[in-house]
């Protein structure tokens, strides 16, 4: 099923970005190329294949409960645009958190 | 009409509980409670870019204990996914959580409602996530973000639809937090956001087994306020659809100063969370031996301690269900019986009731932890040994308690102090008795002519002279001698 422009918008509004409309075809020409190699991928038989969580074949890689110091109230806020002496600042924000 | 007649309202509840570990879940900053703004914050924490979180091993095995806790399926391999939303306490864009592999799943717990019936609430799964950080919009004009609860760990506990009312959904919440304040794996405290309650709503006709519209509820910070938003809500469905409306499926919040639900405004997309497993974290892979060395540790839980104190300690079902609700009480309670010399019944329901009274009493008062209650179990046990072995009467023991509370003394020392012992000698009694009688003729004419209710007048008088220091049974024993 290809991607349409209405999809490329809704992506985009839920990474906060915005494009112009001839952004918004070159995307969606981009998307459905991607999409269009996953659909030969998918041609292959997987049945006998554990799905990959993860391209390193690692497990179990855990830090002990202990604590560390980490960064100075001011130097954790330098880089910020916008703060005060303890909290970094943003636009109000209010009832569209999850 | 109550709604109960025709309607049945059909809930599950979310709850996130924070895990008691000294550092978060991907990094090593502290988990501390009340730190200053943006204090226990580290790179990654602040997902900076090219940081690498590394899971807290601690936090797998508080979640294990928490699954084994409560009969559910351990999973072997549970992996971790990226939760994508933008919200400003989320510095990294997506919250760390697990989606599609959980640690545990398939679970239950048995919920005791006040009638006496059980109810068996299901658990579809407990997964570890890390909690978002704090807005604060009040300040000014914009709003203020503090990142310290960012990448403290929690586990989410996500019920079956099972629940039936709002009562046995508060029951339900009060069963989780004791097992898991029972397992030293969460403080269990609703104030300071430590255990966090979200509720799924929905009602549908008696007799209907299709699902109604479900409506999700948050904001409910006390058990008081999980019970009477839930009723809320079930109450403005129940009028919508009497109503003809169709409910729809929405959040609301729960505004506890005006008692009510409101919908929370909400982007229509704000449900695409774009799961994906995270990158930066490898699988959990958990063996049997795993499981097996966390079952080793766990402790006793609520419904096995409580069976005991019945079956070994022979307390009434009223006695047991006090004693254990909290861990706290029920290990000093635990503390008092190990320190009795006299290891009987009658001794057991004396520890009982000193516990449940007096000590609870106090606290409830002094409103601190049990940890540093004046008196220690071994100091309980020693006064209820002294009235045990006739040292002190129960009377006098009373205020020996309150002496403890006052200088946190052994009760030996205050009994020598104050000089307490109780007068068991006959001797000295029948000598004192005699006085009374010799006094008290004309009351002792009255006992004679058939006004026995005189006799406790003679107990209280001896006791009078004896500054209440008299041995009650003997001198109930003279008295019944002297008085044929």
């Amino acid at each position: 099923m290809p991607v349409t422009i209405h999809e490329v918008e809704h992506i985009a509004q839920l990474a906060h970005l915005e494009f112009s409309s001839e952004e918004k075809k070159k995307l969606m020409q981009e998307m459905n190329q991607i999409l269009g190699y996953m659909e030969q991928l998918n041609k292959l038989d997987t049945d006998a294949v554990e799905p990959l969580s993860h391209v390193i074949e690692l497990k179990n890689v855990f830090r002990a409960d202990v604590v560390e110091p980490g960064l100075q109230t001011g130097d954790a806020l330098k880089n910020a645009p916008s703060k005060t002496d303890e909290f970094f600042k943003v636009p109000k924000v209010i009832g569209e958190k999850e | 009409m109550s709604w109960n007649e025709i309607y049945e309202p059909v809930i599950g509840l979310e709850v996130h509980a924070q895990l008691l570990t000294q550092s978060k879940a991907f990094c090593s900053c502290s988990t501390k409670f009340g730190n200053n703004p943006n204090s226990n914050v580290c790179p990654v924490c602040l997902g900076m870019p090219g940081v690498l979180p590394v899971l807290n091993k601690q936090v797998v095995d508080f979640t294990i204990r928490m699954g084994l806790a409560t009969h559910c399926t351990i999973a072997p391999k549970s992996v971790f996914a990226r939760k994508n939303y933008f919200y400003p306490d989320l510095p990294k864009g997506y919250q760390i959580s697990q989606y599609e592999e959980p640690q545990c799943q398939n679970g239950f717990v048995d919920v005791e409602l006040p009638d006496g019936t059980v109810k068996r609430v299901g658990l579809t799964r407990i997964h570890i996530e890390e909690d978002a950080g704090k807005s604060i919009h009040d300040l000014d004009i914009d709003t203020f973000v503090d990142v310290n609860r960012c990448g403290v760990p929690l586990m989410e506990i996500v019920s079956e639809p099972d629940i039936r009312s709002p009562q046995e959904a508060a029951f339900y919440l009060i069963k989780i937090r004791q097992i898991a304040t029972y397992l030293g794996i969460c403080d269990g405290n609703m104030e300071e956001g430590s255990l966090r309650c979200d509720a799924n709503v929905s009602v549908r006709k008696k007799g209907e087994t299709k699902l109604g519209t479900k409506v999700e509820v948050k904001n409910m910070n006390s058990f008081r306020f999980v019970e009477k938003a839930i009723e809320y809500e079930i109450s403005r469905q129940i009028d919508a659809l009497e109503r003809g409306e169709k409910i729809i499926q929405q959040t609301m919040l729960w505004d506890s100063s005006e008692g009510i639900c409101l919908p929370m405004r909400s982007k229509e997309e704000a449900h695409d969370y774009r799961y994906f497993p995270d990158p930066d974290l490898v699988p959990v892979i958990i063996s049997e031996k795993w499981i097996d060395d966390v079952s080793t540790l766990l402790p006793e839980l609520p419904d096995m301690r409580r069976n005991r104190y019945i079956n070994e300690f022979q307390l009434p079902r009223y006695d047991a269900d006090v004693l254990t609700a909290e861990r706290g009480l029920s290990d000093y309670f635990e503390g008092v019986v190990s320190g009795l010399k006299t290891k009987k019944t009658d001794s057991y329901k004396m520890a009982s009731n000193w516990t449940m009274g007096d000590v609870l009493r106090v606290q409830h008062e002094r409103q601190g932890s049990l940890n540093d209650f004046p008196i220690s179990p071994k100091n309980l046990s020693a006064l209820i040994d002294a009235i045990l072995d006739g040292t002190i009467s129960g009377k006098i023991a009373k205020d020996v308690f309150e002496e403890m509370i006052r200088t946190r003394e052994s009760p030996e020392e205050i009994i020598k102090r104050l000089g307490l012992v109780q007068v068991s000698d006959p001797a000295l009694l029948e000598k004192v008795i005699d006085e009374i009688l010799v006094k008290q003729s004309g009351q002792v004419e009255a006992y004679k002519s058939g006004k026995t209710q005189v006799f406790g007048f003679f107990v209280g008088e001896t006791m009078k002279a004896m500054k209440g220091k008299a041995n009650p049974k003997i001198v109930n024993e003279l008295l019944k001698k002297k008085l044929v």
